[in-house]
């Protein structure tokens, strides 16, 4: 019978697919392992239902991230309560909160602006609202408010550049 | 084929029966149940989510939504999915194996009265876990008695589904007629057969975490407790391996009854028998080689992700063959697009786009867009909703005149056919694209723009015209029972085809 042929010709095909998604996705995940070596690390927990973020330098935030367009970061993530997962979804960041674990991934943000944090593993009560904001500064001299302009003319709400881009 | 004119037995009769089709039909009454009062859950998620904020309240607070999200997907996967393929397989499987019963009718019987208790539970209960019940979070902060209620509820349908598919495998290897070999049984009983086999090697895994769970919660241990020294993702590995072959054992019974369903309404040989016992057994291996794919964001080292990858993109061509061997036998079929029929080809289309975008969420650096948001819960309701219960739906239909000996009403079938094809797609299609956008799942609101907005009210939309279609489904079964008119019982559907005998009922012993 020609049916074996033809069926054989299909499962080849759908082989080939897999083989390629497959590949490329090994190849890129790869690129995405290891931080930049002069990455700044920035300590990020998580718990019911706030995000804190600690600098370098020990400074700590609640709530609030801010970072310089161009310079790499490397976020060593982790939670005192439940699982949470630390999730910015205009940049694709997105790794689990768990407690008793750190787990890092890093980022170079390449544009300035407003952006929003948020949870996105189930962890009770007020997960739905377990929101922050990262805020992107251009790298030059002067620091802080002036440079969120262009991102604020259009970012009413915390949320609001979440699905802009 | 011998027409036994039906008279209605007293209730009390049918359910303190053993027989294997009195067991069957218990099971579907149930499961049907399930479906609908879990089905009403989801639409007051659904229209919960029609807009953000505080405009629509018909559910008061975040935990009353965390509840009803958690007692809807428990519901519709452990008293929907897996009771429905257990009573569509004690119908079938001893008459399609030409035995009288099931193997061992009374261990049936108790599988089936299993159910109840455990539903009971579950409900009653309420808990807020989601269905995962990922610790820390289920041992330290979720509600009691609701988290005990559900451990226990899940325990015991847990021990119900081992007892069932020990009877079915026994049924079908040891009881099955000796002028009849295994490889020209009916694909469904090839279905029931694996799926049997993969509960056996699945579920004691979780039934062991669930115990462990338990005692977590108790305090005595801490295995899951990383205040205790434990470890939160060990749960997540027994969870997963465990729950990813479930995936596929809700997924092969509905194969199994496409392969019934699709060359009899195309009126043509199955294309090809062998390549689909071949990859039911293939995705029945393959499908235990796959389970950390729902972890890569837990921190699993580039290595793990790899194999998992590798491991669940092994598992694709099976379903691929089912799908090229349905589609092969429906070209050129004269196909008759009655009720059953519709809900194959639309379940087969869906299953298309569940699979693609199953893919997607396997290749490492996209399922970091794409897990725990919104496009998850589009991707598998696509198969669950989409496929399997298309195919239920159908396999319902398909039965119908042979177990009432009338015929229900195929113009309201259609209608219902088509509102649940256009609601389905809409609802969780366009759940993909909020997936994209960023939205997490299980969230009680979501930031007030305008694009989610959009989707969000395009989705709820959708899930009010397959309510419609699912009650048009239930006035069409009751009223047709009552009062359809007679059916054909030699061909019920002007086929011309041959039926197993399935309005066969052996005397027991
Ligand atoms: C082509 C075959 C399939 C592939 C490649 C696939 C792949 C995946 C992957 C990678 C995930 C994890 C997504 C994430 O959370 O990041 C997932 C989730 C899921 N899949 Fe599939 N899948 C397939 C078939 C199925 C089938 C047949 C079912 C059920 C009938 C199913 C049900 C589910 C469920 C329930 C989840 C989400 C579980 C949860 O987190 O609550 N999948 N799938
Ligand atoms: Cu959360
Ligand atoms: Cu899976």
């Amino acid at each position: 019978m020609g049916h074996a042929t033809i069926e054989w010709v299909y499962v080849g095909v759908v082989i080939a697919i897999l083989v390629y998604v497959g590949a490329d996705a090994w190849n890129i995940e790869r690129l995405l392992e290891h931080a930049p070596e002069d990455a700044e690390t920035i300590k990020v927990t998580g718990a019911q239902w706030v995000w804190t973020f600690e600098y370098e330098d020990g400074t700590r935030e609640i709530g609030k991230l801010h970072l310089v367009k161009g310079q790499p970061y490397r976020f060593e993530i982790t939670s005192v309560d439940v699982i949470h997962s630390f999730n910015i979804p205009d940049f694709a960041i997105m790794m689990d909160a768990v407690p008793g674990r750190i787990n890092t991934i890093w980022l170079v943000p390449d544009q300035s602006g407003e952006y929003l944090i948020q949870c996105r593993e189930y962890c009770g009560l007020s997960h739905y609202q377990m929101r922050g904001t990262l805020i992107v500064e251009e790298p030059s001299g002067e620091e802080g408010e002036a440079n969120i302009t262009s991102a604020a003319v259009e970012a009413p709400s915390k949320g609001a550049t979440a699905v802009a881009s | 084929m011998v027409l036994e004119v039906k008279k209605p037995r007293p209730m009390w009769e049918i359910l303190f029966s053993t027989h294997h089709t009195d067991v069957g039909l218990l099971y579907v009454y149930l499961s049907l149940t399930a479906f609908i009062i879990g089905g009403a859950l989801a639409i007051a998620i659904r229209t919960e989510l029609f807009l953000p904020g505080d405009a629509i309240n018909i559910i008061p607070d975040s935990n009353t939504f965390h509840r009803i999200f958690t007692v809807h997907g428990t519901n519709m996967l452990f008293l929907w999915l897996i009771p429905f393929a257990s009573g569509i397989g004690n119908y079938l499987i001893p008459i399609m194996v030409r035995y009288k019963d099931m193997a061992w009718p009374k261990l049936n019987a108790v599988a089936f009265w299993m159910i109840p208790v455990g539903m009971a539970l579950i409900w009653l209960g309420f808990a807020d876990t989601t269905w995962n019940a990922y610790p820390p979070y289920s041992i330290i902060r979720a509600p009691g008695p609701a988290a005990e209620m559900w451990i226990f509820g899940l325990k015991i349908l847990g021990i119900s589904s081992i007892l069932g598919a020990i009877n079915f495998i026994v049924t079908i290897l040891r009881m099955k007629h000796p002028d009849l070999p295994l490889m020209k049984t009916s694909l469904f009983v090839w279905s029931t057969l694996v799926t049997s086999l993969m509960i056996i090697v699945a579920i004691p895994t979780f039934a062991a975490a669930l115990i462990m769970l338990y005692t977590d919660r108790l305090g005595v241990s801490g295995f899951f407790n990383p205040a205790m020294g434990g470890d939160p993702i060990a749960y997540q590995h027994l969870f997963w391996f465990t729950f990813h072959p479930e995936v596929y054992i809700f997924l092969i019974p509905a194969v199994g009854m496409m392969y019934e369903l699709i060359p009899k309404f195309s009126r043509k040989p199955i294309f090809s028998y062998q390549s689909g016992v071949a990859a039911f057994v293939l995705l029945a291996i393959v499908g235990f080689a796959s389970w950390a794919h729902h972890m890569y964001a837990t921190g699993m080292s580039f290595t793990e992700k790899t194999v998992f990858m590798v491991g669940t993109l092994a598992a694709v061509p099976a379903s691929a063959m089912h799908v090229f061997n349905w589609i092969a036998t429906m070209w050129g079929g004269r196909i008759k697009f009655a009720a059953p029929m519709s809900f194959a080809v639309g379940g087969l289309v869906l299953f298309f786009y569940a699979g693609a975008g199953g893919i997607v969420n396997t290749a490492m650096p996209l399922d970091f867009l794409t897990h725990d948001s919104y496009w998850v819960v589009g991707h598998f309701h696509l198969f669950v909703m989409g496929l399997v219960t298309f195919a239920f739906i159908g396999f319902i239909y398909y039965m119908f005149p042979f177990i009432t000996g009338r015929m229900y009403s195929e113009r309201a079938a259609m209608v219902q056919f088509w509102l649940m094809f256009v609601g389905v797609s809409m609802i969780f299609l366009t759940q993909h694209v909020l997936g994209l956008y960023g939205q997490p799942r299980r969230v009680f609101d979501y930031v007030p723009v305008q694009p989610l907005i959009i989707m969000n009210q395009i989705s709820t939309v959708g899930a009010w015209i397959t309510a419609a279609g699912a009650a048009i489904f239930v006035w069409n079964l009751i009223k047709s029972t009552v009062s359809g008119k007679p059916a054909k019982m030699d061909d019920p559907f002007a086929i011309g085809e041959q039926y197993y005998d399935y309005t066969r009922r052996e005397p027991h012993h």
